[in-house]
């Protein structure tokens, strides 16, 4: 199948969208300056003229209610952030209002609004800049929060959130973005709450996030080093969660290690703990293990994001001590995988 | 203005039995802002309001009888029982909703207001607001974002000179709001708020302009409510503001100026006032008897319309 980077893959997803729904509209800073967002809206731009994808003021509140607007009278807005950060100051608009304005009016009307934000990392972006906040949105319901891995994730998710009748936000690792991959050519679309399975395994389950998919996937190259067959599971959408995938394959392999990109403190991973810790109390075989971020903000300085976030290393090493907990000292000492060092910024 | 008025009285008659049990902003002394802007609109027209949402929900054309039922938190209600007094929506008349987050609904006017330009409808949207409003950051991108794209909106501020208890003056430098607007190029308008007259030609003006792709207005209509923030009763006694402030609103009641005016002109007879009031008393005790012979939402729904 052709090969895609995951920005194209979003370029073309909002191409094919906007081609089939006029509805669509696409806003925000820069959306149609020549970067556009990391080549990921200039397509559309140049595809569709001014009139549906504009420059926006750096109004990230008035934005976000003006798109919850919009969307009441028929419109659906795709509101682009170089940063999910900026989404802060917009979380009253995203929680109040479009997360319950079809609850609050008894069902009389929806609010068909994507919100696509990138999540930074490395290259100093420091604490305010590439924070993974998905566990803030996710906890929220009426939202939808996908994140997507892969390109060909990208394309039919972003696809699926353009074609819904309610707030979806996008989460996007700028990492991804040059990572290529199999997408077919014509519209399609991945149904929100279904996880994808990566790999099979038998010895431990992986349950990643976004770019931690890419990580898990090394570790497990490492672990099969070592004999030890790990399945990995892609959840892609956090809310609606796909519960039933990662309880069967933990029920499958009896152990469990979840990587998430945010805090491990009341985040994704706490609540996928819980989850499988509430439908297979006494059939885990070990401690379930969290590869998330230290309880900190980002620091800046490159030495300190070295120590900051986790890897392929440090989800190996959870699986191993998974194993370990079955059958202590049976694992020979192996060096670790590296971390992964292709990317050179700037941003 | 009958209506509201006399429904707004009704909650206060039946406060007190504790059957509607939500919180409710009367708007009595304020109601010739939500008339006068709504009768410049056309159906078609869309509002946003806020906590005090009752009057723009009555004036847009909502349903009394779905207002109460939403009040008394019923099946009928407006929005199902999931919204209560804060909320009310109507869109069948336009009527989007209301966030109970001061300021919260300002930015969604601009954004019907930019689906109305980009659908080449010519539809005007409305946010009602309060003078609080004004001191909230998203108002001001609002303006901007309006101003800058030239869109059909009418930013209406209802300058009641108090945010719960906090009078104008300490919370704001200037006792006008609509000045602002020079500052994002469009016109701000001061009108009386208790002449529904004079609101009615201002909101006519920026709707005509609005139409014509003049693009929006700030219209801060000076007004005053009678009773307390929340809740049906007098507050004078909390010392925020005095009995002859208030009394001096009073003697400029809305409904009473508005009466005199049709009266001294010929185009109404007392008796015709007193049909109005008649009919208007007669559809308020039945919506209060429909709301309360309402069911409640089953438990079921306590999850629909999520997403
Ligand atoms: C963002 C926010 N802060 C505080 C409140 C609490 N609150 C509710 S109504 C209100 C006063 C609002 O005053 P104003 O906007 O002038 O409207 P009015 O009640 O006078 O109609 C306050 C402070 C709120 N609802 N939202």
């Amino acid at each position: 199948m052709r090969q895609l980077k995951y920005r194209e893959a979003i370029d073309e997803a909002t191409r094919q969208a906007m081609a089939k729904d006029e509805r669509i509209i696409v806003l925000g800073v820069g959306v149609d300056d020549a970067k556009g967002i990391f080549g990921t809206t200039r397509g559309a731009f140049e595809r569709f003229g001014s009139a549906r994808v504009f420059d926006t003021p750096l109004s990230e509140a008035a934005l976000t209610g003006m798109c919850v607007g919009a969307g009441l009278r028929g419109l659906h807005p795709l509101l682009v952030h170089a940063r999910n950060d900026f989404l802060l100051l917009t979380m009253d608009q995203i929680v109040n209002n479009a997360a319950k304005w079809r609850y609050m009016c008894g069902g009389k009307l929806r609010v068909p609004v994507t919100i696509r934000a990138i999540i930074g990392r490395g290259w100093g972006q420091a604490a305010q800049h590439s924070q993974s906040l998905q566990a803030l949105f996710a906890h929220v319901p009426g939202l939808s929060v996908i994140m997507p891995a892969t390109p060909a994730d990208a394309k039919g998710l972003l696809m699926t959130a353009l074609s819904t009748d309610g707030p979806v936000i996008c989460l996007e690792h700028r990492w991804l973005y040059e990572k290529s991959g199999p997408v077919p050519e014509e519209p399609y679309q991945i149904p929100l709450g279904q996880a994808g399975l990566l790999r099979e395994g038998s010895d431990v389950t992986i349950v990643a996030v976004s770019h931690m998919v890419l990580e898990a996937v090394q570790a497990a190259e490492a672990l099969a080093a070592d004999g030890i067959q790990a399945e990995i599971v892609d959840v892609r959408s956090l809310r609606p969660l796909d519960s039933a995938t990662i309880v069967r394959s933990v029920a499958k392999t009896g152990r469990l290690v979840i990587a998430d990109t945010g805090w491990k403190s009341f985040g994704v991973s706490a609540e996928i703990a819980a989850r499988v810790g509430e439908e297979l109390f006494g059939r885990l075989r070990a401690p379930i293990r969290r590869v998330a971020l230290p309880e900190a903000p980002t620091p800046g300085s490159s030495a300190l994001e070295q120590v900051y976030y986790p890897g392929p290393r440090e989800i190996a090493a959870a699986a191993r001590l998974c194993l370990e907990a079955a059958h202590p000292a049976a694992l020979p000492e192996r060096p670790a995988p590296a971390r992964p060092r292709d990317f050179h910024g700037p941003f | 203005m009958r209506r509201i008025r006399r429904a707004e009285e009704m909650i206060v008659e039946r406060y007190p039995e504790e059957e509607i049990r939500c919180p409710t902003h009367l708007s009595i002394g304020q109601e010739a802002v939500a008339a006068g802007v709504c009768l410049a609109l056309r159906p078609g027209d869309t509002a946003v309001s806020t906590h005090r949402c009752h009057a723009h929900y009555l004036a847009k054309g909502g349903d009394l009888r779905a207002m109460f039922a939403e009040l008394y938190g019923r099946a009928t209600g407006c929005c199902g029982g999931k919204g209560g007094s804060m909320h009310l929506t109507a869109p069948e008349v336009g009527m989007l909703g209301a966030s109970a987050i001061v300021a919260g609904s300002i930015p969604l006017a601009v954004g019907c207001a930019l689906a109305a330009t980009l659908t080449g409808s010519d539809e005007v949207a409305v946010a009602f607001f309060g003078d609080a409003a004004a001191e909230q950051g998203v108002t001001h991108e609002s303006l901007g974002l309006a101003a800058l794209r030239r869109l059909p909106v009418l930013f209406v501020c209802e300058n009641n000179l108090y945010a719960t208890h906090s009078p104008l003056r300490a919370r704001q430098v200037s006792e006008d709001i609509a000045p602002r607007a020079a500052a994002y190029r469009m016109p701000g308008v001061i009108v009386d708020g208790t002449d529904a007259v004079a609101v009615y030609r201002a909101a006519r003006a920026a709707v005509a302009r609005a139409r014509k792709g003049g693009g929006p207005t700030l219209i801060e209509a000076k007004t005053y409510r009678w009773r307390e923030h929340v809740g049906p009763n007098f507050d004078i006694a909390l010392g925020y503001r005095s009995q002859a402030e208030l009394s001096r609103w009073m003697e400029r009641d809305p409904l009473e100026g508005v009466a005199r005016r049709l009266l001294q002109a010929g185009v109404m007879e007392a008796a015709h006032r007193e049909r109005i009031d008649a009919a208007v008393e007669a559809e308020v005790a039945q919506a209060v008897a429909f709301a309360k012979a309402s069911p409640f939402p089953s438990a079921e729904q306590l999850c629909a319309d999520v997403e």
